[in-house]
């Protein structure tokens, strides 16, 4: 095989790893290059997007594959062993000098490597680690780090990895063990799962040292984090949604990510031709929302779903669970507390903490909540405010005709 | 009217400075204006700025307001500072106001303050430094960028925080900034003809903007809203959305049409499904969907090429299928070979499965006798014949007996009401409806007749599938 110049090289393993949903630079620790030799901060924020692809993600970090030949043969994965793919390899220092090149001129926030498995776990961990090592040590690089970890490396090498790296992960890959044995066969579930709390345990040992010593390594402060594929196996919204919880509870992950299936070049035939509507993806991350951020149980989303276990496309979850437990509204605005607030479709957690704050002055009226949400519309049948009662709009049978949407979005290539 | 002068456009200090006199002096908000050195102001004030500059008296506010006024200085609305001046005194007032979200003043300081910092980390993020010689022996890296608002001092410790070691400079129109490693320096504005026109690596990032670009999603409205065209200008990336758009929907057709290849319909191709058809098969012989799998034998699951064009579906396996784990070969699998031969049809050419695939029956001492499977058991077995025919997409489809009818068409009807006419199965496939050929064994009366009649109706289906090739 010719030798591949970088660029060629970049387009191979930048293209193998599109299929990564994560690209966030987010929760990271504060920090900065005043003092150091070289360069690179973090936000300690949420982040920053350098920029968009017209498939609407942002682009944060140089998010690419240390090489995309792989041993192993996941069915979903266009990397795997079976499959037609150019393959191409970076040498660790062509990585680290790519992610600095990007880095001066502001393109990225930092890297975010992964790889497929050559030779052996191990062998493949080392590299992974030898350019978090580069970057870390020879250039006094501050940016950002995420590393993908593979689960059966050495503990030794993960513990490597989590020294350099802002975040690690491993993926989960899909929501139940059987779809993971039928579509990855080399992959086990049970060892990934020991290889999330491994690295939970090692991250509260590091916080823990940090506690007692100030000059302690940090370990992977900003966590850990994995993702699923949504549609290559029949896993319905509440396993996944089910599985996510588990994951948040049991391992303490940052983030979940989901990602859509996409009709991948030279597939294998035991998947699906067709993606799942990209809505179900969005479905799933504002459900995420719901048990991150809003309060809800993982039971509770499981109650939006319909029968068959599925998020309806049409409306969000939040909505859906609303329409489902009538009950609970309409939702005094001037009275409720902050998690009967979160619960009402349409106020988000800054709208809920501007009435919160607002109603110390006043009694609110309709008009008050309208200024401080965006769209009253939607909130309006599920409140009761000073001079507002929604008069027995809560029991209407259409209710839902009134509150969804009414433009839908139109599937671009549907049909 | 007093009018105060500020030194620049951003000027929080100079601001604050004369803010806090007039505030202690309670100098209503309508008898202020100010003016921002080099900008034309209000051309009938007097200049009162130095009366109240003497003096340095303490005014204390919350932090909230002194970040949200710092934050709000920089937009380039030119009320700003008499809106601010006008919060102040409310504030002085009453220090809790802020928390009142639904006040309209400080709804509009607050709507001004969000959009200096969407500005501020838009400028973070869309900043795009090229490569220059420089001076030394160094590089130099030089941006352009123009902000909406006057956050480029706000901006510039994001920069050196994490440039420290570089030497660079950021131009805009207004206002530039260059570091040089230890301490930062502004310029006048400038002009984009000042800034490089080009770096070699903006080629290498360019292919990797295109090739982290997953055409099977195209969100071009989340793209446009955070990352606004007024923005593209000064970002090389930009310049391949076009084609990337344009080139997406071809990519996702022709990926599409490549995996397609897979399916049935070839040699090579048809092996693929088969693998799929046995992992099916293998799965269902380990179901335990429902009660029956208790008393039955095995699974008896379909069997017939997986390209098939017509399928047969019986109800459930007999006595006889249920110990050779293979459908119709009983007493009535036998009929139903004759009844094809005579019209006509290759069994060997059709794909032949059950509706529920355990055999149900009642034990009369050493006799299984056939019983009828209930409508949970054919709801939980449709499972797998809804994957079977996934599969195979038979263009037609035959129900044998009620019970086939009724797991197909997804509810209970006579074959009587149906039979002789094209029905449509729930997955929308076109199904036709008879008798099962177990009928043909029991019927007393009439039996030869009712043979007939069952042949007339293959010899029916046999012209239909015809007739759709």
């Amino acid at each position: 095989m010719a030798q591949l110049s970088i660029p060629e090289k970049l387009s191979i393993l930048a293209d193998a790893a599109k299929y990564d949903a994560s690209c966030a630079s987010s929760g990271a620790i504060k920090r900065d290059s005043r003092g150091g030799k070289g360069i690179g901060s973090t936000d300690g924020g949420m982040g920053i997007c350098h920029a968009y692809a017209p498939d609407g993600r942002c682009i944060s970090l140089l998010k690419i594959l240390l090489t995309n030949s792989c041993v192993y043969d996941c069915h979903y994965c266009i990397n795997r062993a079976s499959s037609n793919v150019r393959r191409a390899r970076f040498t660790a220092r062509e990585v680290a000098d790519l992610t600095l090149s990007f880095y001066r001129r502001n393109y990225i926030e930092g890297l975010f490597l992964s790889s497929g498995i050559i030779r052996s776990p191990d062998y493949t961990m080392e590299q992974i680690v030898e350019v978090a090592r580069i970057l870390r040590e020879e250039h006094d690089f501050r940016g950002y780090i995420h590393l993908k970890t593979i689960p059966d490396a050495d503990p030794a090498l993960v513990q490597a990895a989590g020294l350099h790296a802002d975040r690690i992960s491993i993926n989960v890959e899909l929501p139940t063990s059987a779809g993971l044995a039928k579509f990855a066969p080399e992959k086990d579930a049970g060892q990934i799962d020991r290889a999330m709390s491994g690295m939970k345990a090692a991250i509260e040992d590091g916080q823990d040292a940090r506690r007692r010593y100030r000059h302690a390594p940090r370990f992977a402060p900003s966590g850990q984090s994995t993702q699923m594929i949504v549609g290559a196996d029949d896993a319905t919204d509440s396993q996944i949604v089910a599985r996510a919880g588990t994951l948040y509870d049991r391992h303490a992950l940052r983030r979940v990510y989901y990602s859509a299936f996409s009709p991948i070049p030279d597939a294998s035939a035991i998947l699906p031709l067709q993606r799942p509507p990209l809505m179900r993806e969005h479905r799933l991350y504002q459900s995420d929302w719901l048990i991150r951020f809003y309060g809800y149980s993982p039971l509770e989303v499981a109650q939006a779903a319909d029968e068959k276990g599925m998020l309806p496309l049409d409306i969000d979850p939040k909505l859906a669970f609303a329409l489902r437990q009538r009950g609970l509204f309409p939702v005094d605005i001037n009275r409720a507390p902050r998690e009967m607030l979160l619960r009402v479709p349409g106020l988000g957690t800054r709208a809920v903490d501007r009435i919160l704050s607002t109603r110390r002055w006043r009694r609110l009226r309709i008009e008050d909540v309208a200024r401080l949400t965006s769209s009253i519309a939607k909130v309006r049948p599920f409140i009761s405010a000073q001079g507002w009662q929604p008069v027995a709009m809560g029991d209407r049978a259409d209710l839902s005709a009134w509150v969804k949407p009414k433009v839908r979005q139109l599937e671009l290539f549907g049909g | 009217m007093h009018v105060f002068d500020l030194a620049a456009p951003d000027d929080f200090d100079g601001w604050r400075d004369h803010a806090r006199g007039l505030a202690l002096a309670a100098i209503p908000p309508e008898k202020v204006s100010w003016r921002v050195a080099g900008e034309g102001g209000d051309l009938f004030g007097q200049s009162g700025s130095q009366a109240n500059r003497a003096g340095y008296q303490p005014l204390s506010v919350p932090r909230a307001f002194i970040d949200l006024a710092r934050s709000a200085i920089c937009h380039s609305d030119p009320e700003r500072f008499a809106l601010l001046y006008g919060l102040l005194l409310r504030v002085c007032a009453t220090p809790a106001i802020l928390t009142d979200k639904a006040d309209p003043l400080i709804r509009r300081v607050e709507a001004l303050a969000k959009a200096v910092r969407r500005d501020l980390h838009k400028m973070h993020a869309f900043v795009r430094f090229r490569e220059v010689e420089g001076a030394g022996e160094g590089m130099r890296f030089v941006a352009w960028f123009e902000p909406d608002h006057h956050i480029v001092r706000a901006a510039s410790g994001f920069f050196v925080d994490r440039f420290t070691t570089m030497d660079w400079s950021i131009l805009t129109p207004d206002l530039s900034i260059h570091w040089d490693g230890a301490r930062l320096r502004e310029s006048p504005g400038a002009t984009r003809a000042l800034a490089p026109s080009g770096d070699p690596v903006e080629d290498i990032w360019k292919r990797y903007y295109a090739a982290i670009f997953n055409p099977a999603r195209l969100k071009v409205k989340a793209m446009m809203k955070e990352m606004p065209r007024k923005y593209w200008a000064n970002m090389p990336e930009t310049a391949l959305i076009g084609s990337l758009i344009a080139g997406a929907r071809n990519r996702e057709v022709a990926m599409v049409e490549q995996s397609q290849k897979w399916l049935p319909d070839g040699q090579e191709e048809g092996l693929s499904t088969h693998a799929i058809w046995s992992d099916l098969r293998k799965e269902a012989a380990a179901c335990t969907r429902c009660v029956l799998h208790h008393c039955a034998t095995q699974t008896v699951f379909g069997e017939g090429p997986v390209d098939a064009r017509l399928m047969f579906v019986g109800e459930q396996p007999g006595d006889q299928e249920d110990l050779a784990g293979r459908a119709f070969v009983g007493p009535a699998g036998q009929l139903l070979d004759r009844a094809l031969a005579d019209a006509g049809i290759d069994r060997t050419h059709a794909y032949v499965t059950n509706a529920v695939k355990h055999f149900k029956f009642e034990q009369r001492g050493k006799t299984r006798l056939h019983a009828r499977p209930n409508a949970g058991e054919i709801r939980h077995c449709r499972w797998w014949l809804d994957r079977e025919r996934a599969l195979i997409k038979p263009s037609l489809t035959v129900a044998l007996g009620a019970t086939a009818a009724h797991a197909l068409m997804g509810r209970a009807l006579s074959v009587s009401s149906v039979r002789g006419t094209a029905q449509m199965a729930m997955d929308g496939g076109e199904t036709w409806v008879t008798v099962h050929p177990s009928f043909l064994l029991r019927v007393t009366e009439n039996k030869e007749a009712e043979y007939r009649r069952f042949v007339d109706d293959l010899r029916v289906i046999a012209r239909r599938l015809e007739a759709l090739a």
